[in-house]
């Protein structure tokens, strides 16, 4: 390049993407202690699922495969497809999914950069809708042989009720909206030793190391602090809000904030620069929308989790909260319009 | 007192690489045996040339007069013989030819008679006025005609004059040196340029990765009441106008506007130097310090002769082997040059020995990812990453809209582009072509306007033909036949219609014929009346021949317009 500048920072895609997937590993690392390498398996899944439709997806379009096979983007996607999914979900359904994910969410829109919607979140509220069975089997803590793991992940043989239990939040959904039950957040979450203290045994741990991983991204310049602190921040006021007002039947700020998709979704989901809003007001309306979205379907919804589909949702409304958002530029701070021509 | 110092968004910080040509003196270039002056080197008009080849000229003589008053002049940087006054390459982007003066140095540095100048007696409007004719631009790299900045703006009064000893691109240290060496010359320019727009203080912004200079100019400037040295965080652009000026006074200057307009103006250290040359001891702007840097065994500063090839002065520098190109300006917003035969401009701040080694190709580019980078670093506050998708779009609209033209195209979004997007190229590319557009439209709007114009024209001249053509034919008749038969004979050429004279004519029609001939008629003579014509003063044979003419060329005209087949 002859034009100026003529230096350049060392940093590329690349770099930023392994920092992601480096910041995911003390997660991961958690994630096998109280689960078992089931989620290894998955992960190896997904990777390979992702790379083999970016790599077909690549040649189909005539880009440089090499190039942008190597970008780690597609592995970032299938990282987070493994780490939302349950970890013994069936192989088909990983790695249809992740395909999905890469050839319709990312590639059909055009690849890298383009995609108005997050691949990953895509991919979840797929399987959620058409499998729900499936994705609602998450395994009983304990469940860590690896060979019977195996064997519900690639025989499908039918989980037993003895691998497989209810996340906190599926048990507080199911059991509050039946009108007869008369449970209260207390009581539910109290019932299931396996609930842990706060946001289930083993899933709360696992959030606290994926808060350490995006602390480290956020020190490393990787993402910036609007969406993680407007995330939590929304979620636990409106969570707060509820729970002061009725406890019984609205669950509490830490356990919003720690269970579920919530940490991961804080830091890894909902700052994923593609699909997210870019102005530093536009970050915190993109991740308050989120937030609010996440606690509406938690609470009223139909579905156990709703992070994916506030994500999607809020992606939907980018550009104009970018449109929006858009801070006035040097020497034009009294004008009406940030830029242009005075 | 220390100022309390404001502060810019975005910047980044390269290495610096300033100490390799910061530790060695200033040295003066050898004088080449030619040298090409370029005649417009400065922002403004183009000035016009005052010698002819094969003329001789003393150092110091004016070769090139400003272009009314926005532009600068232009000096012979050495005495000599003028060999040629034709269009030479010049060192820009575009790499495209201007009028310049070649001159063959006779080695005798001969001066023309310097008239220095007692500033403290004279008004600000002769100060600005030698200003000018010594052709003391901005040295700072956008060579803007600084008697123009010394004009008081829309706030009526400068108060504060900002001296810009930032120097924040990396490699480059002219300034650096001069302000260690020239700290007092550079002290008595700032009392000039004070006196001239008579501001009440005086910040000189300084980064803080020079102490010398910062010791140098604290101790020159000791003695004046008002002015102080003010050491500004290391972070480029810290030395871009509108940064400097924020930082050390908190206003922010918007594209298109001058300082002046806020009551603020920004002078660069090397200009207020050759300010004080100019007033003091009358000497043009005919050099100015060069930094010789990069990939080259011995980084330093040289004065140099505006019109020195730059490669007669990379030489001094003593390039490695593997230096592949050159670069004018610094890192960040230098470019590189087509060749290095050109001449030093006051604008040549920094020639720069370039290798892959020093300066890396960049990987290839890859998809925006909207990572929000660039953002941050902006020092204009934009939203480069915006900018880019709509410059690639071409919707030019859209930039305007997002702000393009406060783009001060500094370099570091694009430093900091994780996908390594030239995109400051795209910025270029979208003004550019804005600024195309908007010529072909001033064209196309004067080629529209012509057309108009000359279609209005040739109908008025069409009709103003037929109106003389047919008040020739009435006076004619009138003449022939007598003002009696006037009714008669404009009726059918009234009508128009060649079967309505075969039939008999009612009492009507004919009475109504009759009128409207009348109207005629009176509309021709008042027209007839109006224009001269040249049968007027004619004998009465001559009339009398006319008449005839006249009479026969109208039966001639009454048989052509009836019909060839006779009606039924």
């Amino acid at each position: 390049m002859n034009n100026s500048p003529h230096v350049h920072l060392p940093i590329s895609v690349r770099v930023i993407m392994l920092k992601v997937l480096l910041a995911l590993l003390p997660g991961i690392a958690v994630y096998v202690w109280f689960f078992g390498a089931a989620i290894l398996v998955q992960i190896a899944l997904a990777s390979t699922a992702a790379l083999a439709g970016e790599a077909a997806m690549l040649k189909l379009r005539g880009k440089p495969v090499g190039l942008f096979l190597s970008d780690g983007s597609a592995l970032v996607t299938a990282w987070l497809i493994a780490l939302t999914f349950p970890p013994i979900a069936p192989w088909w359904l990983i790695v249809s999914a992740t395909l999905f994910a890469l050839i319709v969410a990312k590639h059909l829109y055009g690849g890298l950069g383009q995609n108005p919607f997050n691949p990953a979140m895509v991919a979840f509220c797929v399987s959620i809708i058409a499998f729900p069975a499936l994705m609602s089997q998450w395994p009983a803590v304990g469940f860590t042989d690896f060979a019977a793991q195996m064997r519900v992940i690639f025989e499908s043989q039918s989980a037993q009720d003895a691998v497989t239990m209810a996340t906190p939040l599926d048990a507080l959904r199911t059991q509050l909206h039946t009108p007869e039950a008369r449970a209260t957040v207390a009581g539910i979450l109290g019932s299931h030793a396996t609930f842990g203290n706060i946001g289930g045994k083993g899933w709360e741990w696992i959030a606290l190391a994926y808060l350490v991983g995006g602390l480290w991204l956020l020190q490393q310049r990787i993402i910036t602090w609007h969406v993680p602190v407007a995330f939590l921040g929304v979620l636990a006021t409106i969570a707060t809000v509820f729970s002061f007002a009725n406890p019984d039947s609205y669950a509490g700020p830490t356990f919003h904030v720690i269970t579920g998709g919530a940490m991961l979704g804080a830091f890894f989901i909902a700052t994923d620069p593609v699909s997210g809003a870019t102005t530093p007001r536009g970050k915190l309306i993109f991740a308050a929308g989120v937030a609010l979205l996440t606690w509406v379907i938690r609470t009223f919804g139909a579905y156990p989790d709703g992070m994916a589909f506030g994500v999607l949702l809020m992606n939907l409304c980018v550009p104009l909260i970018d449109m929006g958002t858009q801070p006035p530029v040097f020497g034009h701070k009294d004008d009406k319009r940030g830029g242009g021509v005075p | 007192m220390m100022a309390s110092l404001f502060s810019f968004k975005g910047g980044v910080k390269p290495a610096s690489h300033k100490d390799e040509s910061a530790q060695v003196p200033i040295t003066l270039a050898p004088l080449p045996s030619r040298l090409v002056v370029p005649l417009r080197q400065s922002a403004g008009g183009m000035p016009l040339p005052l010698v002819s080849a094969g003329q001789r000229v003393l150092k110091g003589e004016r070769i090139g007069a400003p272009e009314g008053n926005f532009s600068s002049a232009i000096h012979a940087p050495t005495s000599g013989l003028v060999v040629a006054v034709e269009p030479r390459m010049l060192p820009h982007p575009s790499g495209l030819s201007a009028l310049c003066v070649e001159i063959e140095a006779d080695g005798e540095e001969r001066w023309i008679d310097l008239v220095p100048v007692n500033y403290e007696t004279e008004t600000p409007d002769a100060l600005r006025d030698i200003l000018r004719d010594a052709g003391v631009v901005g040295l700072g790299g956008a060579t803007f005609p600084s008697h123009l900045k010394l004009k008081p703006g829309a706030s009526g009064r400068i108060e504060t004059l900002i001296i810009n000893g930032a120097e924040c691109e990396p490699w480059i240290t002219c300034d650096d040196r001069l302000m260690r060496e020239r700290s007092d010359e550079i002290a008595r320019g700032i009392a000039i340029l004070r006196h001239i727009v008579s501001a009440e203080r005086v910040l000189i912004g300084i980064e803080d990765n020079k102490p010398q200079a910062i010791a140098a100019v604290r101790a020159a400037t000791a003695g004046s009441e008002g002015v102080e040295v003010v050491p500004v965080p290391t972070r480029y652009p810290a030395g871009g106008e509108r940064q400097l000026i924020r930082v050390l006074t908190g206003i922010e200057i918007p594209y298109g506007r001058f300082g002046a307009d806020f009551g603020v103006q920004c002078f660069n250290v090397a200009t207020a130097c050759s300010v004080h040359r100019a007033i003091d001891l009358g000497q043009p702007l005919i050099s100015r310090i060069v930094t010789l840097a990069g990939n080259v065994e011995r980084p330093g500063n040289v004065e140099a002769l505006i019109g020195t090839p730059i490669d007669a002065l990379l030489k001094l520098a003593m390039p490695k082997a593997d230096t592949d190109r050159t670069i004018m300006g610094g890192p960040m917003m230098g470019f590189t040059l087509p060749r290095t035969d050109l001449p030093v401009t006051k604008a040549a701040n920094c020639i720069l020995a370039a290798s892959p080694a020093l300066f890396p190709p960049q990987g290839a580019e890859m998809p925006c990812i909207r990572c929000g980078a660039c953002t941050r670093a902006c020092p204009a506050e934009l939203q480069p990453h915006e900018l880019y998708w709509f410059s690639r779009a071409k919707n030019f609209g859209k930039t305007q809209e997002y702000g393009i033209f406060d783009c001060i195209e500094c370099g570091c979004c694009a430093y900091v582009c994780p996908s390594n997007i030239p995109l400051v190229d795209y910025y270029r590319f979208a003004k550019s072509s804005m600024r195309t557009l908007e010529r072909e439209k001033a064209v196309a709007d004067a080629a529209r306007q012509r057309f108009e114009f000359r279609t209005e024209r040739d109908e008025r001249d069409k009709a103003e033909k037929a109106a003389r053509l047919a008040a020739k034919t009435a006076a004619g008749r009138q003449a022939a036949e007598g003002p009696g038969a006037a009714k008669a004979t404009a009726a059918p050429t009234a009508t128009q219609a060649p079967s309505a004279e075969e039939k008999p004519l009612t009492p009507l029609d004919d009475r109504k014929k009759a009128l409207i001939a009348a109207a005629i008629q009176r509309i021709q003579s008042q027209k007839t009346g109006v224009q001269p014509k040249n049968t007027d003063n004619l004998s009465p044979e001559k009339q009398a021949e006319i008449r005839e003419i006249e009479a026969r060329r109208n039966k001639v005209r009454e048989l052509a317009k009836t019909p060839p087949e006779e009606p039924v």
